[in-house]
């Protein structure tokens, strides 16, 4: 299935409607911002330096940028590439088409903690 | 009486002063580069030109100065923060604000009229007591007041206990306060410009170079300046201007608007503020009713204005003073807002080792103008990071140190 384009009368516009990729285009106050796509790191591995740089800082970029966004009625949450300048998007896609296998983010054994 | 204006004016005696630097060519080197033109930059200039005798100082500014986020600001000033660290700092400010016209000598308006918070809930309040402890602790004038002490501070706020969120106390901060944003930066530009600082308009930072570990130029759309040391001052654009020397920020900009009415006689004195209806709002000397504090949900680097917060504030400011719904809307604006984790600035080193950081200056920005002037100038001169801007170091997010100042601050994001 091709992913879900809004239709270019909106895209043209500053961003007041969003085409999730469950409901089809709903209104911008039905949705909530989910932070900048970035990888994740693991956890288990990573050095706190690295942690504290994934946790807290962003990319922040004037442009085209991939980030989360959830329906909220619907809890459902997905993706976008949006033009933080002219506030236009350009698309919205499911996450599978990012991720495509489980991420195991594995367990810290709480015994070899003490 | 015209007559010897006019002889007055047009007298070679009395030749017309430029405030600033008139426009002239970039030297090849400056022992300073002060990246942005707001107050920031102004007061950054000012005190090394002043105190510490460093006047081979260009301030680069993209636009024209004070037309950033300094022009944006509702220009609330106060100090009843709830770190230690956030109260000692924008007391300080507020003390130095008090003096500024004096310091000038040049008229920045500044109005000792109060600031109330508003508690519209019991969580509200005990924050509030929390904060006031705080505050009285470090000597800033806070303190919880009741429903009366509300109506005699602000007779026509809307006081009804049917309205959707009625109020049940305040904080009452005496020693909040408003002054006249662009005058300012214009004070502070005019005492660097006096001292030999050169202001230099459109003039864009494009590049940044830097050679192991430290700054030697930056190229501009006006040519290449070679630089002792580089201080950014871009609020709004922070995250843009530190790429381009290669450093990270725990930074998403968003934009705050607010909007401003006709203006009408004098009858609200104090500025008040409302987290829980998200809105502030304070009558200027001019008359007009500054209402704000309304950010967009999501981030972006664009100041348009949009219908959504209009009806949101509208709908606020109604509700704390229902006359509002009479009065006639001037003019909405959006300014950009650097917004940190914890809603404190992020001051002083960067890893680069002559790049000085003053960023991450969200809503909280106009208010720490002369502070963050005093502060960053004694760092450039003396390489030392002064004790009071010390905690608001890049540094506290890799060690997980941040200030929380998310509740004290009045915009919501």
């Amino acid at each position: 299935m091709k992913p879900a384009l809004p239709p270019l009368a909106t895209r043209r516009r500053s961003l007041k409607l969003l085409t999730c990729p469950l409901n089809g285009s709903r209104n911008i106050s039905e949705f909530t911002y989910g932070g900048e796509y970035h990888t994740t790191v693991n956890h288990l591995t990573t050095s706190a330096r690295d942690w504290a740089e994934h946790v807290f800082f962003h990319d922040n970029a004037a442009g085209l940028v991939t980030e989360w966004w959830c329906h909220t009625a619907s809890s459902f949450w997905f993706l976008a590439e949006r033009n933080t300048i002219t506030d236009e998007v350009v698309r919205t896609f499911k996450a599978d088409k990012i991720y495509t296998q489980r991420i195991d983010f594995g367990t810290i054994n709480p015994e070899s903690q003490s | 009486m015209p007559f010897g204006l006019l002889k007055y004016g047009l007298s070679r005696t009395y030749p017309a002063k430029h405030h600033f630097t008139p426009s002239k060519d970039l030297k090849r080197h400056y022992d300073v580069v002060i990246i942005g033109g707001g107050g920031h930059g102004a007061a950054i200039a000012y005190n090394l030109a002043k105190y510490h005798g460093i006047t081979k100082v260009a301030i680069l500014e993209k636009g024209y100065l004070g037309g950033g986020n300094t022009a944006r600001n509702t220009a609330v000033i106060r100090s009843n923060y709830l770190t230690e660290a956030g109260v000692k700092f924008y007391s300080e400010s507020v003390r130095l604000f008090n003096n500024l016209s004096n310091e000038f000598n040049y008229n920045v308006m500044m109005e000792n009229r109060g600031q109330l918070t508003l508690a519209h809930s019991d969580a509200a309040i005990r924050s509030f007591r929390w904060r006031a402890e705080v505050n009285q602790h470090m000597g800033v004038r806070s303190e919880l007041v009741d429903r009366q002490t509300i109506s005699e501070l602000v007779p026509n706020l809307n006081m009804s206990e049917d309205s959707r969120f009625p109020i049940l106390a305040g904080l009452w901060h005496a020693d909040g306060a408003t002054a006249r944003h662009d005058a300012v930066a214009w004070g502070y530009a005019k005492g660097a410009c006096d001292r030999g600082v050169e202001l230099h308009q459109l003039t864009e930072v494009e590049d940044i170079e830097i050679t192991s570990g430290r700054v030697t130029a930056v190229k501009t759309n006006r040519g290449r300046v070679e630089c002792g040391c580089v201080v950014q001052a871009v609020a709004g654009a922070s995250s843009i201007v530190a790429k381009k020397a290669g450093i990270p920020l725990p930074i998403h900009c968003y934009p705050l608007q607010a909007m401003v009415t006709q203006p009408y006689k004098p009858i609200l004195t104090p500025h008040v503020s409302s987290p829980q209806v998200h809105v502030y709002v304070h009558q200027t000397s001019r008359g007009e009713f500054v209402i704000g504090g309304g950010s967009d949900p999501y981030p972006l680097y664009n100041t348009r204005a949009t219908l959504d917060q209009r009806e949101t504030l509208s709908a606020a400011a109604m509700e704390l003073f229902p006359f509002l719904a009479q009065a006639r809307l001037l003019r909405q604006w959006a300014g950009t807002t650097d917004m940190t984790p914890d809603y404190s600035p992020i001051m002083g080193l960067s890893p680069v080792e002559n790049y000085y950081l003053d960023a991450g200056w969200g809503t909280w920005g106009f208010k720490a103008t002369p502070i963050c002037g005093v502060t960053m100038a004694e760092l450039v001169a003396t390489k030392k990071v002064p004790d009071i801007i010390k905690p608001f170091e890049l540094e506290r997010f890799y060690r997980f140190e941040q200030i929380n100042e998310a509740g004290a601050t009045a915009a919501s994001h």
